[in-house]
């Protein structure tokens, strides 16, 4: 019995005009093409989206938890990018 | 090589459980879960599968084009739960194929309420109303489970199966306001589907080997008995709104726990269904393997053309 699968492939879809595709789940198929058919059918089945990307998962590099730390540590350490940490006179108004 | 300490990061997993923090695939997990996991979401997903069986015995036979198309629409999202969920099996590391051949062995199982027939337009009926009825008192609480991708699929899957069940109820209800054979066709597959619906909740609490565990980890939310209370608690006065009468003399409301009380289950048909000895086990699987088997031609076709058409315009460019 032949068991050599189907890639896998990772779906994005974009709910609606004006919003980006997100991440909805993965799924084996031959091809793009039948990637495509097969988002459509596994996660479009009630109006879900307007447009669908996939791509075949082992093309996506992601970064590592256990590197989480380190790499979002600038990030946190820098509160004066957030607007709340100015002190600004009472009476500015909406700034 | 980065040195990692084993107790360590047990002891960051056991914070992220109790901080319900979920825990995402590639993160740092005990193999145990990782076990449980693999376990419990490809039986999950076998049983999405298997389900199609007794409700596909009756698209031939529904009664009008409305209940037909209906009917369609509810196997295509079993389907879909199925792939949701071998999905999310894959993101731990397993072999979607090998769970599946898993499946045929006999080594993996499913829901024993599978294993019971479909024989009337009723029972269809009592697939949505109880079956799927018990499957969502179960999947609420396993959005909320502590491995990200499970949650994920549940969240989807749950959003659909409220359809299922109300779809089953109609044609429970319609049949009940019917002609009186129509009434008793669906008394009698009540009479049928109660009990093995109530073991589709697994062991009871003092019998169940993982739940403990599992509810540690927050798998699990509820215990197997709890579910089961409240599935009752839910569905008997369904049954007492469309004049159906639950089969069990000893169904009584207790005020003093706020829900019913009723007679134990027959232990000894839910581990022979569970062991292989139903009425349908042999059946459903053997249209599983001969799924798997038949359609292996297709799938190597599909490869061949998707790697023939890809060698052709790598040559082309």
């Amino acid at each position: 019995m032949s068991n050599k699968e189907w890639p896998l492939w990772e779906v994005f879809i974009r709910s609606k005009q004006g919003l980006s595709h997100k991440h909805a789940g993965s799924l084996r198929a031959a091809d793009a093409e039948m990637a495509i058919n097969n988002a459509r059918d596994v996660y479009t089945r009630r109006s879900e989206g307007i447009s669908i990307w996939v791509i075949e998962s082992n093309k996506i590099v992601a970064s590592d938890p256990d590197d989480a730390d380190a790499l979002f540590e600038p990030s946190n350490s820098k509160v004066y990018r957030h607007p709340t940490f100015y002190t600004v006179p009472d009476g500015v108004g909406h700034m | 090589m980065k040195e990692v300490n084993i107790s360590d990061l047990e002891r960051k997993f056991e914070e992220r459980i109790a901080a319900e923090i979920r825990i995402e695939p590639n993160d740092w997990m005990p193999e145990n879960y990782r076990k449980t996991l693999i376990r419990q979401i490809s039986q999950h997903a076998h049983s999405e599968i298997v389900g199609q069986l007794p409700e596909g015995n009756w698209v031939t036979r529904a009664p009008n084009l409305r209940r037909k198309a209906v009917l369609l629409a509810k196997i295509q999202d079993e389907a879909g739960h199925g792939l949701y969920l071998y999905s999310a099996v894959e993101t731990l590391g397993a072999d979607r194929e090998e769970t599946i051949d898993d499946l045929h062995t006999g080594k993996a199982k499913y829901s024993s309420i599978f294993n019971y027939p479909t024989l009337t337009w009723a029972d269809i009926g009592m697939v949505g109303w109880l079956v799927d009825g018990a499957a969502i008192m179960n999947q609420v609480p396993l959005c909320r489970t502590s491995y990200g991708p499970y949650a994920r699929a549940m969240v989807r899957v749950c959003k659909e199966e409220s359809f299922h069940q109300r779809q089953g109820f109609e044609i429970v209800t319609t049949l009940a306001q019917g002609t009186a054979e129509q009434k008793a066709m669906a008394q009698d597959a009540l009479n049928r589907w109660w009990w093995p619906a109530l073991m589709m909740f697994g062991p009871s609490d003092a019998e169940s080997k993982h739940t403990e565990q599992s509810m540690r980890w927050k798998i699990k939310r509820h215990t197997n008995d709890e579910l089961r209370q409240m599935f009752v608690n839910a569905t008997v006065p369904q049954a007492e709104l469309i004049g159906l009468k639950v089969p069990d003399d000893n169904l009584t409301y207790n005020e003093e726990k706020g829900g019913y009380d009723f007679s134990d289950i027959d232990w000894d048909e839910f581990w022979q269904v569970v062991n292989g000895h139903g009425i349908c086990n042999k059946e459903r699987i053997e249209a599983r393997k001969k799924a798997k088997e038949e359609g292996i031609w297709v799938r190597e076709a599909a490869l061949a053309y998707a790697e023939k058409r890809a060698a052709r315009r790598k040559q082309a460019s």
